[in-house]
């Protein structure tokens, strides 16, 4: 598995970068089904957006500038002590495959994992806290943690902000707050989110109605795109839209409030459907799990669609199925840059399904199948 | 749901907008979403606001606000034209520079112009002072709703005061460098 890799350094100086293949040896600590209602909430998300005061906003700063935001950010964070002892990665620095690795795992985005510029990424021991650096602000906080725990990832964002500011100068106006670079995040810059599972609603057809409230609430909800314009594994992610006027504790309490009125709906449905179509449910989820355990060849989507089917059954409390936490393992690990840098090698598409589908099968040997009643609560 | 700019697909990403008290919504594919500049990529990317924002800014563009204040930051040189292009400002001070014409656009993306939330450390004095502002603002407009126009005068004169203490301590911060 740690086989020499051939393409690791598509770009220049890339080699080995021993803090990525720690990340992917392991799905996370954010998806380790742990917290309140993992089967349903699969985890809670903070994003504290901050910049310096003396420095233009990325889009606008100079290389030299970028590079003075990297190192001082890396010191400040480095020197933190909720968050000390960490790694940092010069993101612009790893080849693309890494790259990609670290946009699979929710650690940077898409515009951070652009190359053109200097851009860091600083991970924390527990991978709970990581800070993108030189993405459209200089700093985006992160926080991540398995199940619907908005409390305690803001707990965990809130002390290592304070920390930062103890040796950085954040741009801040007493009147609109923090100064980011798109006016839509100034005030707190945070962004909250729970990334969450309807597969019930999805099944009873309830979805549009539930989505279409969320966004009356002022909230956004995004799905969780495949191809085409089908919802990829009935996940779908719930944020608050506004910045401005709501205190962090208004915003986070008004997200809570409308998570749990969705959970409440899921498990509703979820109720129904085991009433009315049990046999039906059985068989979609087992189904899903044989198709999981013996397939030969598998896309990624077809995991995500078919680890969904098995965790409505988990939550449902079937017996004979894998764990919350396999599953998870499963939606991180077999994406395409995972596996191939697990498999040290570049593959096309038809290769990569193949041996997804036997990663998926040694993980399922490994860690599921027996029915044990870990994470199980939903 | 089907999208209502193809009527063929399921509407899967979401906009509400409020203007004039009034909300209309906006409920479309991610295929026409992306066409219109709305939305993201596939995975878990953030919705590409500041595009969503260039549109707003353009509109208001042609209202009053438009004539309002220097057209360039002195600090980093970004032209508010360019602002409305990316609907990204260039620099913290770019905040000061445009105010006039960022405040109706702040409120009409947040529904409010005043941050309430935690701020940095060495901000607790300036910021305990804009919290007194607010609060007599809020008081004065009950006041007002009131029809207690001695009151009401009253709270003027004290807002006139401590907003000018805020000013005099400087927003932003008095820049060092």
């Amino acid at each position: 598995m740690e086989a020499r890799m051939p393409d690791a350094g598509e770009t220049s100086g890339a080699g080995r970068v021993p803090a990525v293949d720690r990340l992917i040896s392991r799905p996370g600590p954010w998806l380790d089904a742990t917290g309140s209602h993992p089967a349903i909430v699969l985890s809670t998300r903070i994003r504290l957006a901050r910049n310096l005061r003396h420095v233009p906003f990325t889009h606008r700063a100079r290389e030299d500038e970028l590079r003075q935001v990297l190192g001082s950010v890396e010191r400040a964070a480095t020197r933190a002590a909720s968050i000390g002892g960490g790694a940092f990665l010069s993101v612009h620095e790893l080849g693309p495959l890494d790259r990609t690795v670290l946009v699979e795992r929710h650690l940077v985005s898409h515009e951070l994992s652009d190359a053109s510029r200097p851009r860091g990424l600083y991970v924390a021991p527990d991978e709970r806290i990581s800070i993108m650096v030189n993405e459209e602000d200089h700093i985006r906080l992160q926080s991540l943690v398995s199940g619907l725990m908005l409390g305690d990832a803001w707990a965990f964002a809130d002390q290592a902000d304070d920390e930062l500011d103890g040796s950085l100068e954040y741009a801040y106006h007493d009147e609109w707050g923090y100064l980011t670079a798109c006016p839509t995040n100034a005030g707190t810059g945070l962004r909250a989110s729970v990334l969450i599972h309807l597969s019930a609603l999805v099944l009873t057809k309830q979805i549009d109605k539930v989505l279409k409230g969320i966004t009356q609430m002022g909230l956004a909800v995004r799905g969780f795109y495949g191809e085409g314009t089908d919802v990829m594994g009935n996940l779908f992610q719930i944020s608050n839209q506004t910045t401005l006027g709501l205190s962090e504790k208004e915003t986070l309490e008004s997200l809570e409030r409308v998570t749990r009125q969705i959970l409440s709906a899921e498990e509703r449905a979820r109720d129904t459907l085991l009433r009315d179509a049990r046999v039906q449910i059985e068989d979609k989820v087992f189904r899903a799990f044989g198709t999981l355990r013996y397939g030969r060849t598998m896309s990624s989507q077809e995991v995500v669609n078919l680890a969904s089917a098995v965790r409505l059954g988990v939550a449902l409390n079937l017996p004979e199925l894998p764990s919350l936490s396999t599953l998870n393992e499963l939606l991180v690990l077999t994406q395409p840059a995972h596996l191939q840098r697990r498999l040290g090698k570049v593959m096309d598409p038809a290769e990569r399904n193949v041996r997804r589908a036997e990663l998926v099968r040694s993980i399922l040997a490994r860690g599921g199948g027996d029915g044990t009643a870990e994470g199980r609560r939903g | 749901m089907v999208c209502q700019i193809c009527n063929k697909n399921p509407a899967t990403v979401h906009f509400t907008e409020i203007q004039d008290n009034r909300s209309s919504e906006l409920h479309v594919c991610q295929n026409c979403a992306q066409e219109k500049g709305l939305a993201p990529q596939s995975g878990l990317q953030k919705f590409s606001f500041s595009q969503l924002l260039a549109g707003m800014v353009d509109e208001m563009a042609t209202g009053e606000e438009e004539k309002v204040g220097p057209v360039q930051c002195p600090r980093c040189g970004l032209h508010y034209t360019s602002f409305k292009e990316t609907g990204r400002l260039g620099c913290p001070a770019c905040y000061s520079t445009f105010q006039a014409k960022l405040r109706p656009l702040l409120r009409r993306i947040h529904g409010s112009t005043r941050h309430t939330g935690k701020h940095p450390a060495t901000e607790s004095e300036s910021v305990a002072r804009t919290r007194q502002v607010q609060r007599l603002q809020d008081e004065l407009q009950r006041a007002i709703d009131k029809e207690d126009f001695e009151r009401a005068a009253e709270l003027r004169d004290l807002i006139r005061t401590a907003d000018q203490a805020v000013t005099r301590e400087g927003r932003p911060r008095a820049n060092p460098a």
